[in-house]
């Protein structure tokens, strides 16, 4: 076999080559969803758990619809929605929460259980792999938890009809939550986050790929350690809030809140005020000197 | 072809010296083996060629910079550092899959055959199998790739007697075919004897010794020497000697055959043996 196949002439290999077209970005993906399989069973637990807390309060719902059909406009929407944009809010912190614990260990697990030098074994580059790995909180993450939002607003929209349908109440479901538009503002939701986010995961990603161990004690200290001596020092909070805008300041630049819109009217998307922001872009172009510098370190490191 | 090529290739770690400017030439279709003490560089020479750790001096590795070029290095470079780098939460059929979709060299059919062979199960978790499993599974990778140059580090370290022998029998049987290149180290130096072609000795980051096996035998005599002999062997200016049982042993460097048969009996020494001459000589004990 090995006489036969070592004999094959050049050109041939390497058109043999090109028929079975290596896909490291492909598999190098696949195989963090193998290693990482909380990546979808978390969401997806969290999402039936979601469903079952709905289908438990769904008990009774004819009854309590009938007074809230009584309320004003505003209120009843808020009453009918507020269990949908709960159910997506959870699945978007799980998926943040995920995200987070995937990137601490990414690219330093490899290192402690010694597989590193196995997968550097194979044809695959440095830039590969850690995009790879970023790719996971950036779009899997991102895409995944939408499929799972939309699939479980869909859940509770046919349970309460379901329920309500012998009252006749069902239409009021319908008229206060708008799948489609709803649907748009999760993925306006999903996006504005995910870049808002995305210096987060790449630091995370190169704290993992630089800490010898205890990644999550280098992610968390240090923060807080600069906002105790600031307080201390200073007696001022600049850092904790520049912290807090980091978080969750991307939904204030991309949404507005106070104007007297209907709930889920996509009026409320401010996308170029969000586009126009300059955190987004710094933390972009920190995000991008974050991952070169992960995969320098990656090539760099060797196992612990 | 030259497979490697290294001048004067140096690392430091802090004020440590792994490598001290080594010159390394390994032709293709050698099998070399290179041994030395523990902390001698070896693994750091290794490191050095797969990509895996920066270096001063030149590096050429089947035409490629290791270090700028490492994943297209291993298209056609496999290695095996040791039995404890498989990803233990894979499983056997995930590898598999894996190797097959970023490898242009593997051969998927050829690693299930070798499988075949084994008792290791598809669906079965790598941490689900034993030290000498995971060594066969990873043998079964690495001789389905067709590549030119096979690097083995202390390959079969913490594996019983029955695994070594076979990890060696088929690595020569169904792997070797003289255009591929090969290099290990190992301490058990005894079980590649007959497997090299070439032989290098490693010390505190330099090369202590260089020479092909034919060389070896034809330059390196091991007598056991009659007590009344000892005196006249001695004369001839050994490069060891040792005391087995109450005899001497006597290793000599270019010495007559002729002049030792007449003094004891004379044999090819193992490379162990010669290992301990090199490295162990006190200055002035013998010499």
């Amino acid at each position: 076999m090995s006489e036969q196949s070592s004999v094959v002439p050049e050109s041939a290999a390497a058109s043999l080559a090109a028929l079975q077209a290596p896909r490291p970005m492909y598999w190098s993906v696949r195989r963090e969803l193998w290693e990482n399989r909380s990546i979808y069973v978390a969401p997806l637990l969290v999402a039936a758990v979601v469903m079952f807390g709905f289908v438990i309060s769904t008990i009774g719902m004819p009854h309590r619809r009938r007074s809230t059909v009584l309320l004003p406009p505003a209120q009843q929407h808020a009453a009918i929605a507020m269990p949908f944009d709960m159910a997506a809010a959870m699945l978007v912190v799980t998926a943040f929460v995920i995200g987070i614990f995937y990137c601490l260990d990414a690219l330093q697990g490899e290192r402690r259980d010694r597989s590193i030098l196995f997968w550097k074994s194979l044809p695959v580059s440095d830039p590969t792999t850690v995009l790879a790995k970023a790719s996971i909180p950036l779009v899997a993450l991102p895409a995944l938890t939408f499929v799972i939002i939309v699939l479980t607003q869909w859940f509770m929209l046919l349970w309460s009809t379901a329920v309500l349908l012998p009252s006749g109440l069902a239409g009021s479901t319908w008229t206060h939550f708008h799948w489609f538009t709803q649907s748009l503002l999760v993925f306006y939701c999903l996006i504005v986050l995910v870049l808002w986010h995305a210096p987060i995961y790449a630091l995370l990603l190169l704290i993992s790929s630089w800490a010898r161990r205890a990644s999550y004690l280098w992610a968390v200290l240090p923060p807080l350690a600069i906002a105790a001596v600031e307080k201390i020092v200073f007696n001022t909070t600049y850092f904790g809030s520049f912290l807090k805008y980091r978080l969750i300041g991307g939904i204030g630049e991309a949404f507005i809140f106070k104007a007297p819109h209907s709930t889920d009217s996509l009026s409320r998307l401010t996308p170029l005020n969000f586009l126009s922001t300059p955190g987004l872009w710094i933390g972009l172009i920190l995000a991008a000197i974050f991952i070169t510098a992960a995969v320098r370190l990656r090539r760099d490191q060797e196992p612990v | 072809m030259t497979a490697i090529e290294a001048r004067g290739l140096r690392k430091t770690f802090g004020s440590t010296i792994a490598l001290d400017s080594i010159d390394l030439r390994v032709e293709e279709g050698r099998i070399l083996g290179i041994i030395g003490p523990n902390g001698a560089g070896k693994t750091t020479a290794l490191n050095a060629i797969l990509g895996l750790t920066s270096y001063q001096g030149e590096l050429t590795v089947l035409g490629r910079n290791p270090w700028t070029e490492r994943d297209l290095l291993m298209r056609d470079v496999s290695f095996i550092a040791d039995v404890a780098v498989l990803p233990r939460w894979m499983r056997v059929s995930q590898i598999l899959d894996y190797v097959s979709g970023v490898h242009p060299r593997f051969r998927r059919a050829k690693a299930e055959a070798f499988l075949t062979k084994t008792t290791i199960k598809r669906s079965s978790k790598i941490r689900e199998l034993s030290k000498g499993m995971v060594t066969q599974l990873h043998l079964a990778l690495v001789m389905a790739i067709d590549a030119k140059l096979l690097v083995l580090d202390e390959p079969t370290l913490g594996l019983d007697l029955l695994y070594r022998k076979q990890f060696y029998d088929s690595l020569l049987n169904d792997y070797f075919d003289r255009t591929r290149t090969i290099v290990v180290t190992t301490h058990q130096v005894e079980e590649i004897q007959d497997v090299l072609t070439d032989l290098m000795f490693i010390d505190r980051g330099r090369i202590a010794l260089t020479c092909s096996m034919e060389e070896f035998e034809s330059r390196y005599l091991e007598v056991i020497v009659l007590p009344e002999h000892v005196a006249a062997a001695r004369a001839l200016g050994p490069l060891h000697e040792r005391q087995v049982f109450g005899r001497s042993i006597l290793l000599f460097d270019h010495a007559d055959r002729q002049q030792l048969t007449a003094i004891g009996d004379v044999r090819t020494p193992g490379i162990a043996d010669l290992f301990v001459a090199v490295m162990g000589n006190q200055p002035g004990e013998i010499r």
